[in-house]
């Protein structure tokens, strides 16, 4: 069986040439949850947006491939790749509130791609939107469907997308920071909810978030990233058994921990920054030398 | 127990609710801060805690009188605030400062980092040695000097939240109000920064109001906790107390929906709070 989804090598510079991505490979499995963690500037949303056909004009890819269980984006015409992501993918988007439109009620937001993209019946699309409302426990669909964006609550505004993310059947869903946004108590609901969803309809989701304690709950697979640069790639139980790379370890001892708040919370070795920056230099060395 | 630096009453605040204001006419007054007493002791560092919503920032601008109280007194050093015109607040100003959330908006884009350090110094009557106070301050947080001569959007993230800090401390205030100061920043960052303010709050002995919403942060580096919830004190006690024994549910409720950096397959399952 092949990857739901398979990033091999995939590079991308900005205009002036500095490299964003740096031969970032991994692969989502069906029905598995991959999160990709880092700090901001790491590159993790910008690989959700490249898996999607989103990227910003000023990004252009330069080398590897994406496969999309097992068709190489790269080779489609672009509509053909749009077809494909559209069929197969969704994105769990991190602010509910920029994501939806606020000029319209939510019920013809959740139908519309159902309808515009790929082709349903309004009738079969209003059915299954309430059918997916009823699985992220929306109690008052009628109430909600009428709603506009604004007069709901961060919490609920985040249900109806994952309602929407879902409602299609995609193979592979995108969640892009889907509860930093969110009060605690809250983001463990929508933490809970994403992984019922997720088992109980087989979807793969790539799953960008910067915190380590999110990654531990959600996903069995991990790549860590630095600077558009994939450092350390385990399962995520192993990752938290036995961290190999200093950077890693650095992350997990900076990461505020009740439990244990004096071996928490500490600020990330100088040398650890420096290997890093080393190893990236290297990094984009041996690929210059390689690319002429 | 020291004696409180702030010592608060049946503390109310209404604010104007502008989601129901009418087209015409004055919006209706919301009570955001239902009835509050606490102390807070020289010295100390308390760490306010609470959803969104639960008014926990509206605390911290009455405390630093941004906002007037509609009942109750806020007593400072043992006298009332609570009611003091701008003119009257005027000589605590400086005794009060704030650190605030986002340095990118609290910082102005059109002036180097001397000036807004320099700025407040001269306006509560601190002029004199001006340039060494302002190396002084980016000392203290630990920035080389010639950073005065830059502006924000040179400076990384953390770097401007140093800026925030020195700001506020190089008045020497007798309290500092810090509302979610790191929630903007990367752990990496954000370690170093409680760092940082955990040592200057010590070796200053300065009384802080730390607002957040992470426990974890807060056990860190705070004595005490308030927890809040809709503009009433749910629990408030030592830090040590707090976490080994939480007396109320919503406390608890709390540290169960933190996910730790650990491997627990059943944290999923457990139900969360609704």
């Amino acid at each position: 069986m092949s990857a739901c989804l398979d990033i091999r090598h995939l590079s991308a510079v900005l205009p002036n040439g500095q490299r964003v991505l740096r031969s970032v490979s991994l692969s989502v499995q069906p029905g598995e949850v991959r999160a990709l963690v880092g700090e901001s500037g790491a590159g993790k949303t910008m690989i959700g947006k490249a898996v999607l056909g989103v990227l910003p004009k000023s990004v252009r890819i330069v080398e590897g491939e994406m496969l999309i269980e097992g068709e190489d984006l790269g080779r489609l015409d672009a509509k053909a790749r749009r077809t494909l992501i559209g069929a197969r993918t969704a994105l769990i988007p991190q602010d509910p509130l920029t994501a939806l439109n606020p000029s319209r009620r939510i019920g013809s937001q959740m139908t519309d791609r159902l309808v515009r993209i790929l082709g349903w019946s309004g009738e079969r699309a209003d059915t299954r939107i309430r059918q997916l409302l009823d699985e992220v426990h929306i109690r008052d669909p009628e109430r909600v469907l009428k709603c506009y964006p604004h007069e709901l609550s961060g919490g609920m505004r985040q249900r109806v997308l994952i309602a929407a993310a879902f409602a299609a059947e995609p193979r592979l869903i995108v969640a892009d920071e889907p509860t930093t946004a969110l009060d605690v108590t809250v983001q463990k609901q929508i933490l809970r909810l994403i992984a019922q969803l997720q088992r109980d309809h087989g979807t793969a989701i790539l799953f960008v978030t910067h915190d380590l304690g999110v990654v531990a709950k959600i996903s069995q697979r991990v790549s860590v990233l630095y600077a558009g640069k994939v450092v350390e790639e385990a399962d995520t139980a192993d990752l938290f058994a036995d961290p190999k790379h200093p950077y890693t370890r650095a992350l997990m001892a900076a990461t505020p921990r009740y439990t244990d708040p004096l071996a928490s919370l500490k600020p990330v070795d100088e040398s650890v920054l420096a290997g890093l920056a080393a190893e990236i230099v290297a990094a984009d060395q041996a690929w210059r030398a390689s690319h002429g | 127990m020291a004696e409180p630096l702030f010592s608060v009453r049946g503390l109310k605040v209404a604010l104007p609710d502008m989601t129901r204001k009418p087209l015409i006419g004055r919006a209706p007054l919301a009570e955001i801060l239902k009835g509050l007493d606490f102390d807070l002791p020289k010295g100390s560092v308390t760490g306010i805690v609470g959803e969104s919503g639960s008014g926990k920032s509206t605390l911290g601008r009455a405390l630093v009188r941004l906002i007037e109280p509609s009942a109750g007194s806020i007593s400072f050093e043992g006298r009332d605030i609570g009611h003091l015109s701008e003119a009257g607040l005027r000589p605590l100003r400086r005794d009060l400062q704030m650190i605030f959330q986002d340095p990118m908006s609290s910082l102005n884009p059109r002036h180097t980092i001397f000036n807004i350090i320099a700025a407040p110094l001269r306006q509560n009557g601190l002029g004199d040695r001006l340039k060494e106070r302002v190396a002084e301050a980016l000392q203290r947080v630990g920035l080389p000097q010639n950073f005065a001569s830059r502006y924000r959007h040179e400076l990384s993230g953390g770097q401007r939240q140093r800026v925030g800090i020195a700001r506020a401390l190089a008045l020497a205030p007798k309290f500092v109000l810090a509302d979610e100061i790191v929630s903007g920043l990367d752990v990496s960052t954000q370690a170093q920064i409680l760092t940082l303010l955990e040592k200057l709050a010590a070796e200053m002995g300065l009384t802080v109001a730390f607002i957040s919403h992470d426990l974890s942060v807060i056990r860190r580096l705070c004595q005490q906790v308030i927890v809040m919830r809709e503009g009433r004190i749910v629990e408030a006690s030592a830090t040590d107390a707090l976490f080994q024994n939480p007396r109320e549910t919503y406390t608890r409720d709390l540290l169960a929906a933190i996910p730790l950096p650990e491997i627990d397959a059943g944290w999923l399952q457990a139900k969360a709070p609704t």
